[in-house]
């Protein structure tokens, strides 16, 4: 059984899901949804096979396979995860049956749509287990044009511009990044190749490493995003539609974040070393930043957009910090930050579907008509902002607890940063819930059905799954993470390697 | 006493040229003969053989290395290369042409005549190893091509753009005749390579002579630059494009973004990579420039642009800036990158001129981007193919454009030109804004009401079905195509 190829049946299932949907005669907008959804809960199923069959004591890359592709250019389908990205691909398929789930009252244009979303989950999935950059790069590519057509087709009002503005954004930091693997190609010894275990031994002068971090960084800062390149990530998350919001923010974002754990610390430790204290800069003035910012917000969905900015920067900060928990702490808060904004997005996404605005000032009050939307908004609100026994809390515990460890007087802004967002999260969960009800449409809004509630159990399940036992996450991320917090070190693992996780 | 030396007359060089002007003839003759009394059909149908037969000539003689003709014509895996590229080309033309000259009832005997004059001129300038065979070989084409751009002669826009082709072409060969002419002088020859004999030749005289005595051929070299730089539409020479691409019609145009840029690139590539290219520190810096110019002015002007015809003509300009990139390092991989890349762009951008062509109505009415409001609607696979152009033409993964830039700029990174790559990748950065501009209107607006659906005719649609899928193919499986890229050396390799 654990012959089977789980991996690569995993990434290409929704590819396959896509073409199939694309058979479906017109008019049956059902069997489109159930089919959508049948072939994530698939791709789910399988991704299970991926989990159980994780030798989690093992530190390299494992399940993967290797063919040649295009010899000539030394170009190889080359696959293969570590505990980083395994919890990478399993959020990503968890969270796609819920973004398939949101879509239902999606009427317009549905194969479309359904299609962009499921080439959209090829492509993430690819981009967490490729292990040769150029076929990284493709899936890294790929993910943008569905994305773009989400945006831009099923978007709300400002949502050309929306689209227009993600997808060149990113697309210039990738140019870079191309430019970077290239060069990186040219340069390896023993050959020109792309793949990625060889050039892990690449010895590259420091000056060199340099410009290539700095150009694979442009990428992946993009898409994080870090202050002041966050400028796409608000537009795109307000105007796309509920499940292209979820896997921007749930998966997409994680993709920058697990670029730089993957490729822009093991490849170029030197440099990485180097601009760490700037990048954890950029990644507290992001928490501060990004939070006050959420607070100022008077739409609902830019709130949580600007909160993505704050929380993205804790991941950073812990990925920089060079210590074990910091890193661990920062790839489990992806996954938290997956689940939590996921969640939000998706309760955000009802609200509007039943009141169609987001303005907070339109609410007030609601929690009379909408009590289980209320009391679940309250409960998400709390495991974003860092609730101890919900999800955030042990992943920020973890971050600042590595941060202690290393530089100890940046924990203070960045535990700062946790207090905003109880500030900015409780705020808007007043105004909306609570008060006087003061617009009458207000009075007669229907609260969840089973298809909501059905896609919000597994996420409040889990949240508070990882608040009380996050064991079997970190046991898995720890070996990886610790590879990756000794490259950047040079070697070794400095002060607070020996204290316990909680 | 010496026996009579008989001229030794090889013709395996020139056979896919031969083949198409014999064709053209006969089609010329064959309908003078029997006038309208056969179904139309037949024009396009000869046409197809006298390309099937030179595109098998062609094919045929792979793998050869010699010089034909008395050092005229070079017979090398490069020149067969684009001879194959460019009778694949031909036939996509041809019969995306036929719908069109149907629609527009235009359809005469001369217009396939003239493709295949055409596409026999660029051929003959692709394995020219001599500069006057260079320029009768770009004087053949051209003076088709001037011809096939005003072809809709009840249209002004269509007489307007050929005559300024006609002017600037004519003024540009006079810059390339020039050159020859001093190249001439400084060398006392015209041949490309040295032949039996390392002291004849331009490259001969090059390799056996001191530098200080090029001063002349470094100067000829510049103007040669000049007059090719016109037909491959690069900065500042570039001035003709917009203007002809919006005004021939759209079959013609799409045939000359592929097959004048691949004869005028393949010129380009064996003057400057083989024979002057011991002079490289001299003409370097002046296609460094000239890249560089021609990347950014392309894709900056483009995205202003309202007409998708304007639009490709800049973007074709643009792309001209890419392939100079490849010829920069003269390399062997950025010679075969240079070569893909060529071959690659005539198949993406014949298919998108194909879309525009099927869905611009009679008299190419539709042809403004507003026109464009909504395909997606109307008609979803013209969209989505016109889309995998697009995307293409971008440079973005899975389809072939993106390895196209793989290879193009990868040899140029290996050779040091990291600051060239960079400036050619914000070019594309600004390029795939208007890229997105033309998928805007397509899928992100409503239709507007009054279009009737585009007709489009069997033939167009195999040629764009044809280019869609090879598009796909050659971005997801390029091994065969860069291997024969690779294998496609000249006669003279230094």
């Amino acid at each position: 059984m654990s012959d089977f190829p789980f991996l690569d049946v995993v990434i290409f299932i929704p590819l396959a899901g896509a073409l199939a949907l694309g058979f479906v005669p017109k008019g049956r907008d059902d069997l489109l949804r159930w089919g959508a959804l049948a072939v994530t809960l698939i791709a789910f199923v399988v991704s299970l096979g991926v989990l159980f069959n994780f030798d989690m004591h093992d530190a390299g890359f494992q399940l993967g396979s290797k063919a040649s592709w295009i010899p000539d250019w030394g170009v190889t389908y080359s696959t293969g995860i570590d505990g980083i990205s395994l919890w990478m691909i399993m959020l990503t398929t968890f969270l796609m049956p819920l973004g398939v789930l949101a879509s239902w009252t999606i009427t317009s244009r549905l194969k479309p749509y359904f299609i962009f979303l499921l080439a959209l989950e090829t492509g993430m999935l690819g981009v967490f287990a490729s292990l040769d950059m150029f076929l990284f790069y493709l899936f890294w590519e790929v993910t943008l044009i569905p994305m773009y057509f989400l945006i831009g087709m099923w978007g709300y009002g400002n949502r050309i511009y929306a689209a227009m503005k993600f997808f060149l954004f990113t697309l210039v930091g990738s140019l870079l990044m191309l430019v970077a693997i290239l060069f990186l190609y040219f340069a390896a010894k023993g050959g020109p190749t792309f793949d990625y275990t060889k050039l892990l031994t690449l010895d590259l002068a420091t000056g060199t490493q340099r410009w290539l971090f700095l150009a694979f960084f442009a990428s992946f800062a993009v898409k994080v995003p870090l202050v002041p390149l966050h400028t796409w990530l608000p537009d795109a998350h307000t105007e796309a539609p509920t499940a292209g919001s979820v896997m921007l923010a749930g998966v997409m974002l994680k993709m920058g974040a697990y670029g730089l754990i993957r490729f822009g610390i093991p490849l170029f430790p030197e440099a990485a070393k180097e601009f760490a204290p700037i990048i954890m800069g950029l990644a507290i003035v992001g928490i501060i930043y990004g939070a006050l910012v959420a607070a100022m917000q008077k739409d609902l969905k830019r709130l949580i957009a600007y909160s993505s900015v704050a929380h993205l920067g804790f991941v950073i900060l812990g990925i920089f910090v060079g210590t074990v928990q910091g890193m661990s702490g920062g790839i489990l808060q992806m996954v938290n930050h997956g689940l939590s904004t996921g969640a939000l997005f998706l309760l955000v996404g009802a609200l509007y579907d039943r009141r169609h605005t987001r303005l907070i000032a339109d609410y007030g009050g609601i929690a009379a008509t909408v009590p289980i939307f209320a009391g679940l908004f309250l409960f998400v609100a709390l495991s974003s902002l860092g609730l101890p026994g919900l999800n955030g809390f042990v992943g920020e515990f973890l971050v600042l607890l590595g941060t202690f460890f290393s530089y100890r007087w940046w924990v203070i802004p960045a535990a700062f940063g946790i207090i905003l967002a109880a500030v900015y999260l409780l705020w808007a969960y007043q105004r909306v819930f609570h008060g006087p009800i003061t617009v009458e449409e207000n009075r007669s809004i229907p609260d969840l059905n089973w298809r909501e509630v059905a896609m919000l159990a597994p996420l409040v399940a889990l949240i508070v799954f990882i608040g009380v036992y996050p064991k079997p996450f970190l046991e898995r991320i720890e070996p990886a993470a610790t590879k990756v917090v000794q490259q950047l070190n040079g070697g070794s693992t400095t002060t607070g390697d020996q204290a316990e996780a909680p | 006493m010496p026996a009579f030396d008989a001229p030794h007359v090889e013709l395996a060089g020139i056979a896919p040229e031969l083949a198409l002007a014999v064709a053209a003839l006969f089609i010329l003759v064959f309908h003078a003969i029997v006038g309208d009394k056969l179904p139309s059909w037949y024009l396009p149908g000869l046409s197809t053989l006298g390309l099937g037969v030179s595109l098998f000539l062609a094919v045929g003689v792979w793998g050869e290395h010699e010089l034909q003709l008395g050092g005229m014509v070079a017979l090398d895996g490069f020149a067969t290369f684009s001879k194959v590229a460019l009778a694949v080309f031909g036939l996509l033309s041809v019969w995306l042409a036929r719908d069109y000259l149907v629609r527009e009832e235009i359809e005469e005997v001369e217009f396939y005549a003239l493709v295949l004059f055409a596409i026999a001129g660029m051929m003959l300038m692709v394995d020219a190893a001599d500069l006057i065979m260079m320029f009768i070989a770009l004087e053949t084409f051209s003076l088709a091509l001037y011809v096939l751009v005003g072809y809709k002669r009840d249209s002004l826009i269509s007489q307007e753009s050929s005559m300024k082709y006609f002017l600037l072409g004519a003024f540009s060969s006079t810059f390339f005749l020039l050159g020859i002419a001093l190249a001439y002088g400084a060398t006392g020859t015209t041949h490309l390579y040295p032949g039996g004999d390392p002291t004849t030749g331009i490259l001969g005289f090059l390799i056996s002579n001191p530098a200080s005595d090029a001063a002349l051929l470094v100067v000829a070299t510049g103007l040669l630059i000049v007059g090719l730089g016109f037909k491959v539409a690069a900065v500042p020479f570039h001035m003709w494009t917009p203007d002809a691409y919006q005004g021939a019609p759209s079959p013609v145009t799409g045939f000359m973004a592929a097959g004048s840029k691949l004869a005028g690139f393949a010129a380009l590539i064996r003057l400057l990579d083989t024979a002057l290219f011991p002079l490289r520190w001299d003409w370097r810096p002046l296609l460094l420039g000239i890249a560089v110019a021609t990347m950014l002015v392309g894709s900056v002007l483009a995205v202003v642009q309202e007409d998708v015809k304007r639009l490709l003509a800049y973007s074709s300009i643009a792309h001209a800036g890419f392939v100079l990139i490849g010829l920069i390092p003269a390399t062997d991989l950025s010679v075969s990158g240079a070569l893909f890349y060529l071959a690659t762009y005539g198949i993406t951008v014949l298919g998108a001129f194909a879309v525009v062509s099927a869905i611009s109505e009679r008299g190419e009415r539709r042809v403004r981007l507003n026109d464009y409001k909504g395909l997606f609607y109307e008609n979803p696979l013209m969209a989505g193919a016109l889309t995998l152009f697009l995307l293409s033409l971008a440079g973005v993964p899975l389809t072939v454009g993106f390895v196209g830039k793989v290879v193009v700029f990868g040899p140029a990174i290996d050779a040091g030109y990291l600051w060239l790559v960079v400036v050619a990748m914000v070019a594309s950065a600004i390029a795939a804004f208007f890229y997105l501009r033309v998928m805007v209107v397509m899928y992100m607006q409503e239709p507007d009401e009054g279009h009737a659906p585009a007709r489009v005719g069997g033939l167009a649609t195999g040629v764009i079905a044809l280019t869609a899928v090879a598009t796909i193919f050659f971005g997801l499986y390029w091994t065969p195509l860069i291997e024969a890229a690779e294998k496609a050396k000249f006669f003279a390799n230094l």
